[in-house]
């Protein structure tokens, strides 16, 4: 029996692709909530909103296991080096979602207590606003993550600077969605 | 409480039982001594950093078994706010939040502590639970409270200079375009 | 790779961020030290042995062991990032094999320095930054709030507002009892409850959604009443979700409490007595566990609660069974309140129609130059406050909430200071722990129910 005949149940292409596309499937999140935001993420992940459909539904401890880091959060002048800890030990490839107005820019609280903005610490690749946003903008920005990993634009650090893509989202909201479908 | 004062400057014990309190005529209400003032409702009695461990301990004897909380409050920008006669206003104030259930009754005591030594003692023997509450207003204002186990800073880095609940200590806005940072 | 600090600096005296980002992520004297090296007195706070006994009562204390050498026991660090979904908390404890002797939360890992933006902020202001406090609960953080500013200026709320009030208190209750449900069975290892625990609370968000505009962090309680009223067809959104929660209810006590694992997990891990309770000014669900009935709603009434008829829950054994028993319970008896609430709404203004504290309706600006007047005052200088000091406790999920605000006559508080729960109650941990294992300070900490944000302002 020689190839001819099991042209329908296997296929090929490019090695490339294929990687990109299990990368973008199955991108496991490690547990960075901080504040109100990591509510909304923990719901997103939950039953009405259902984060496994994306490949998403494990949120690792382990920094090791884990691709996908979504800062949920205010981040404190105490936890920016845990921050930084936790993000090196993470393995390439790796992408940060910076959730939430106040890890994007630091939010209302311009004060002395804050980071103002977690891409002082780590690259960021895809800023969600929202204060905090709701599942349906986490989603999208972890939708226009996957997109771009599946597309290979963001696998690898910019090499002069390092720096993460920094897409800037539009918050969206059930309003929108069903709009935009024509509902 | 040889402190030799005469009867009428608060703190002596003049003539009154222990854990009564005394309105004489058309004088103030006093507590072991110490005047007590009502705003809406909430009873505060006031004291000064010579006489505060003395009227802790006879609180407590008088049944306020919990101590909801301890707190500072710094008076710089306000020197001029309304204390009962014999209290001399000073830059810092301890507030203690005082509950009793056997009593059903709660109480406020502030504690006028002086900028040039800002120590107090420590409330730990007769209710631990203030061991957190003093560490964050050591934290937030400098306030010193001797004799507490562990006076360490609990909500800032360890190795954060300043206090940041002080009045001279600035907020720390980092300039955003098109807001004035107020001074 | 560089990193780049913010322009013009971080802010006076604030730390180099990228000598911060190289530095070791220890916190010295903050953590837990070994035993020669920390006093005796904090030895035995960490150790749980907490309880004052008055003179001629010999403390025991061959249980707590000061004399152990150093290579028997381990002090091992716990978070502040770790799966148990509790927040930034980092706990470190000694242990001997794998019996807890002493423990340490080492907190502040969530400071975001509320206290002094509140000062900044003006009093109608003041609700978006305290909601995010407690963020499971932001009703009660707003409530308190609300409530001291309104002792300090002496306003009486209309009664349709405070009933409002409590109809979202109630509902943000059984939100905030349900996600601890979900997080308390995922810290115990019941992980579909962390997916079962969020259908309910998406009910009542998207009740939340409808009214105020928002899913959390609503700053719908503003000083003087309610942002808006109650939209049309409420009661019959609230009728749904008591029968729907009731009937979950059921469905969650086949599934956790009638297991026999969960029974062991909780039952009798994490026992505290009343006394100690009380003398670290622990209070909510911990409290009551032990025995003491102290509810804030039942002893020093706030809203309307003295109108309406509920229990308080109180357990025996202070273990973290009785806990969850209370907390399940207490989401039935919020049922019920929410419930009368519904039955008995009056009829009235939902804000207090005082010109100088509440801005206008937005379509009397156009016809009306007072009310454009007011409108403009409002909103750039703020309305003034007499001075004063109030202390207003509320009960909220976790306990005793509440808001002590020092006001010089100006528009902004010149002292916001809040006292939460979840800050007090950690300091149950240690006695709670004691004696044992590493998987029952993680039920401990989970019964505690701590939110970092109402611990670390």
């Amino acid at each position: 029996m020689g190839l001819e005949d099991l042209h329908h149940n296997f296929f090929t292409g490019v090695l490339e692709d294929v990687v990109k596309w299990a990368r973008a499937s199955s991108s496991w999140g490690a547990n960075f909530g901080l504040a109100c935001c990591a509510i909304e993420m923990m719901a997103a992940g939950a039953a009405n909103y259902d984060l496994a459909r994306f490949g998403m539904e494990v949120f690792r401890a382990s920094p090791r296991q884990a691709d996908l880091m979504i800062v949920a959060g205010r981040l404190s002048q105490k936890m920016a080096p845990v921050l930084r800890q936790v993000y090196d030990q993470m393995m390439e490839p790796k992408w940060v979602i910076s959730m939430g107005v106040c890890a994007s820019t630091g939010g209302m609280f311009n004060n002395y207590a804050l980071v103002q903005g977690v891409d002082q610490v780590v690259p960021v690749d895809v800023y969600a606003p929202g204060c905090p946003p709701g599942p349906e903008t986490l989603i999208h920005s972890i939708l226009t993550l996957h997109e771009k990993i599946r597309s290979g634009e963001i696998t690898r650090r910019r090499a002069e600077t390092g720096a993460g893509a920094g897409i800037h989202l539009a918050q969206v909201s059930p309003r929108e969605l069903a709009t935009s479908r024509g509902r | 409480m040889s402190e030799g004062r005469d009867p009428k400057s608060p703190g002596a014990d003049g003539g009154e039982a222990r854990g009564e309190e005394a309105r004489d005529g058309a004088g103030p209400e006093t507590l072991h001594g110490w005047p007590v003032t009502e705003l809406f409702g909430q009873r505060t009695v006031h004291t000064n950093a010579k006489g505060y461990l003395a009227l802790m301990e006879a609180l407590y004897r008088d049944g306020f078994e919990a101590c909801m909380g301890v707190t500072g409050v710094d008076y710089l920008t306000h020197p001029g706010r309304d204390l009962p006669e014999g209290i001399e206003p000073e830059r810092f104030e301890v507030v203690v939040e005082l509950l009793s259930f056997s009593r059903h009754e709660r109480l406020r005591v502030r504690c006028q502590v002086p900028a040039d030594d800002p120590t107090l003692p420590s409330l730990f023997d007769l209710w631990p639970g203030s061991e957190a509450h003093e560490r964050e207003t050591f934290d937030m204002f400098g306030i010193r409270f001797s004799d507490h186990p562990d006076l360490t800073r609990i909500l800032m880095p360890e190795d954060w200079e300043g206090h940041p609940l002080r009045k001279d200590y600035p907020v720390g806005h980092v300039p955003v375009q098109f807001k004035e940072v107020p001074e | 790779m560089t990193l780049t600090t913010a322009p013009n600096g971080p802010g006076p005296k604030a730390p180099d961020l990228v000598k911060l980002l190289k530095a070791k992520t220890s916190e010295g004297a903050q953590e837990m030290l070994s035993r020669n090296e920390e006093s005796v007195r904090e030895l035995r706070f960490q150790a749980g042995g907490v309880l004052r006994l008055p003179e001629g009562v010999a403390l025991d204390y061959s249980d707590v062991d000061y004399e152990a050498p150093d290579d028997e026991t381990m002090i091992l660090n716990l978070g502040p990032s770790h799966p148990s979904t509790h927040g930034v908390l980092r706990v470190m404890v000694e242990i001997r094999g794998e019996q807890v002797l002493r423990t340490k939360p080492v907190i502040g890992y969530l400071h975001t320095g509320m206290e002094k933006t509140g000062e900044e902020l003006m009093y109608h202001q003041g609700a978006t930054n305290v909601t995010r406090m407690d963020y499971l609960s932001p009703f009660f953080n707003e409530l308190a709030y609300c409530l001291s500013v309104e002792k300090l200026l002496g306003t009486e709320v209309p009664e349709r507002a405070t009933w409002v009030r409590m109809l979202m208190c109630e509902l943000n209750r059984i939100a905030s009892h349900l996600l601890w449900l979900a997080t308390n069975g995922a810290d115990l290892g019941a992980l579909n409850m962390l997916v079962y625990g969020w259908r309910e609370r998406e009910l009542v968000l998207s009740f939340f959604e409808k009214v105020t505009g928002l899913r959390m962090n609503h700053n719908y309680f503003r000083p003087g009443g309610v942002a808006a009223d109650l939209p049309d067809g409420w009661r019959d959104d609230v009728a749904a979700i008591c029968d729907v929660v009731l009937r979950r209810m059921d469905e969650y006590d086949d599934l956790l409490t009638g297991q026999p694992v969960l029974q062991n997990r909780m039952d009798g891990v994490g026992a505290i007595d009343a006394a100690t309770a009380v003398s670290l000014g622990l209070s909510g669900p911990v409290l009551r566990s032990t025995g003491v009935a102290y509810d804030v709603r039942r002893d020093y009434p706030y809203l309307a609660y003295d109108q309406v008829d509920f229990d308080v829950i109180v357990g025996t054994g202070g273990d973290c069974w009785d806990r969850f028993a209370i907390r399940v319970n207490e989401i039935r008896e919020s049922v019920r309140i929410v419930r009368q609430v519904a039955r008995a709404m009056p009829k009235g203004d939902y804000r207090v129609q005082d010109k100088k504290v509440t801005p206008p309706p937005r379509n009397r600006i156009d016809e009306s130059m007072e009310a454009l007047i007011h409108h403009f005052k409002l909103f750039t200088e703020g309305f003034r406050v007499p001075p004063g000091d109030a202390y207003v406790p509320v009960e909220s999920p976790r306990g005793e909430l509440g808001c002590y605000i020092v006001s010089d006559g100006t528009s902004k508080p010149y002292r916001l200071h809040m006292r939460t729960p979840s800050f007090a109650n950690l300091q149950g941990l240690a006695p709670m722990a004691r004696g044992g294992f590493i998987p029952d300070v993680i039920a401990c900490i989970s019964s505690i129910d701590p939110v970092m944000g109402d611990v670390d302002r």
